[in-house]
């Protein structure tokens, strides 16, 4: 069995399909897996990745920074400002963010914006596979 | 001699055909520009979709919380009003009917004895309204064309800020809303405070009638939290990108009704200078036959033709 997966973004639909299994992180909540029959749930998710399983046994993984997860029914959607998919992440310049945000905090240590921007581009490292 | 009105015309001429090759460039251009807009903004309308879904779900899940966004003043002393104008000229009414239906907002929050404060997308509308001496609270330019969600999302920022600081106590926001190529509106919406949870979902598209119960993590009021800002945002994209597309289109329609006054003053002026043209022959041939006439009582025919009439 499946279900109908899209990631949508506030520009555009990025990502639609189908799945067999869907894995992602709640804030808070810690990790969740969905399948299809998952009772309707509503979850504000981490800075974290979010794994699609195709009907194929192929998997495939976004990035996601700041988003929400949604199941209904037959359909789970992904919202959120950013997602980008694994292949498209721009290794060298994730690189080069953690760098420069990790420069900012050893400058001041509480500079929020330089903590989310590590955090971000950790993720993007950690899903690029590097 | 005639031939000065015949050259000035000619001239004349000239100058408007350029002009309708450049008004002619910039209805093409614009007509590419509305097609691409329109379909960004049907692209965005999914996310607006989704969230307004959420919101619905959560609603009928029984969230309803105190949020800052939320807070309706009791006493308004200070409207924001955001305008979305074009950084360009050259649109038509476009940029004039925005800024008269902002004005209005301004005029009508002065007579409720609250202050304003203006909030300028495009350099149009700014133009105007620092011409005028209103105080411009803050002012963003270069990005009514084609808009991101960054821009929105920063836009959005600093509105929802002013407003959770108790700067302002409501939010109007003024754009162009983009019905058809043909047809575009200007359209006042209340933006802050956003109406509550159910409102909203009223409102909204009403396609998800499901009346399951949603499990919510971390809880509802926290996924509401994280959503209201979201949804703010989303809107804001939205009223964007259809003020761009309705830009694109205003230009279009402007351009095309000067290139086709171009075509008809062109046509005008090509039948003046046809006249003059003309004029000038025939009092030309009128002088070589008075010219001859008054050399035809010598009685000499070969004479007829005076040297150096030939040319």
């Amino acid at each position: 069995m499946t279900f109908q997966v899209e990631l949508v973004s506030p520009e555009a639909i990025t990502y639609s399909g189908e799945a067999e299994m869907v894995i992602a992180r709640t804030l808070e909540g810690g990790d969740i897996a969905f399948q299809p029959g998952h009772v309707p749930f509503i979850g504000v998710l981490a800075v974290w990745s979010v794994e699609v399983i195709r009907p194929d046994g192929d998997r495939d993984v976004f990035a996601v920074h700041r988003g929400f997860v949604q199941v209904a029914g037959t359909k789970i959607s992904v919202l959120s400002d950013v997602s980008e998919k694994s292949s498209e992440i721009d290794v060298e310049r994730a690189q080069q963010a953690k760098n420069s945000a990790e420069q900012k905090l050893s400058q001041n240590d509480e500079d929020i914006e330089a903590t989310d921007a590590l955090a971000r581009a950790e993720l993007r490292l950690q899903v690029a596979g590097i | 001699m005639a031939g000065g009105k015949e050259r000035e015309l000619r001239r004349r001429i000239d100058s408007v055909q350029n002009t309708k090759k450049i008004t002619r460039a910039m209805e093409l251009i614009a007509a590419t520009r509305v097609v691409k807009a329109q379909q960004r903004a049907r692209e965005a309308r999914p996310y607006a979709e989704q969230i307004t879904t959420v919101i619905e779900n959560l609603a009928a899940g029984g969230a309803e919380i105190d949020h800052p966004l939320l807070r309706q003043a009791e006493n308004v002393e200070r409207v924001g009003v955001i305008v979305i104008s074009s950084d360009r000229g050259l649109a038509g009414p476009y940029n004039s009917s925005v800024i008269r239906a902002a004005e209005r907002q301004v005029q009508n929050a002065r007579s409720e004895g609250a202050d304003y404060s203006l909030i300028v997308i495009g350099k149009k509308a700014r133009d105007y309204f620092a011409f005028r001496n209103y105080t411009v609270e803050s002012f963003t330019e270069g990005i009514s064309d084609n808009p991101t969600y960054e821009d929105a999302r920063r836009i959005a920022e600093t509105v929802a800020t002013l407003f959770t600081d108790n700067h302002i106590d409501r939010v109007e926001l003024v754009y162009t809303e983009f019905l058809s190529i043909g047809s575009q509106k200007v359209a006042t919406r209340r933006f802050l405070p956003l109406e509550s949870t159910e409102t909203i979902a009223t409102e909204g598209s009403g396609d998800s009638k499901n009346t399951d119960s949603f499990e919510f993590e971390p809880s509802p009021e926290a996924v509401l939290e994280s959503l209201l800002p979201r949804y703010v945002e989303a809107r804001l994209f939205g009223a964007l990108l259809e003020s761009a597309a309705s830009e694109h289109a205003n230009r279009q329609r402007a351009m095309k009704s000067a290139t086709d006054n171009a075509e008809d003053l062109i046509v005008k002026l090509d039948r003046e200078m046809n006249r003059a043209r003309q004029d000038a022959i025939t009092t030309e041939i009128m002088e070589i036959i008075g010219g001859a006439e008054a050399l035809g009582d010598d009685d000499q025919p070969e004479d007829l033709v005076p040297a150096g009439a030939e040319n």
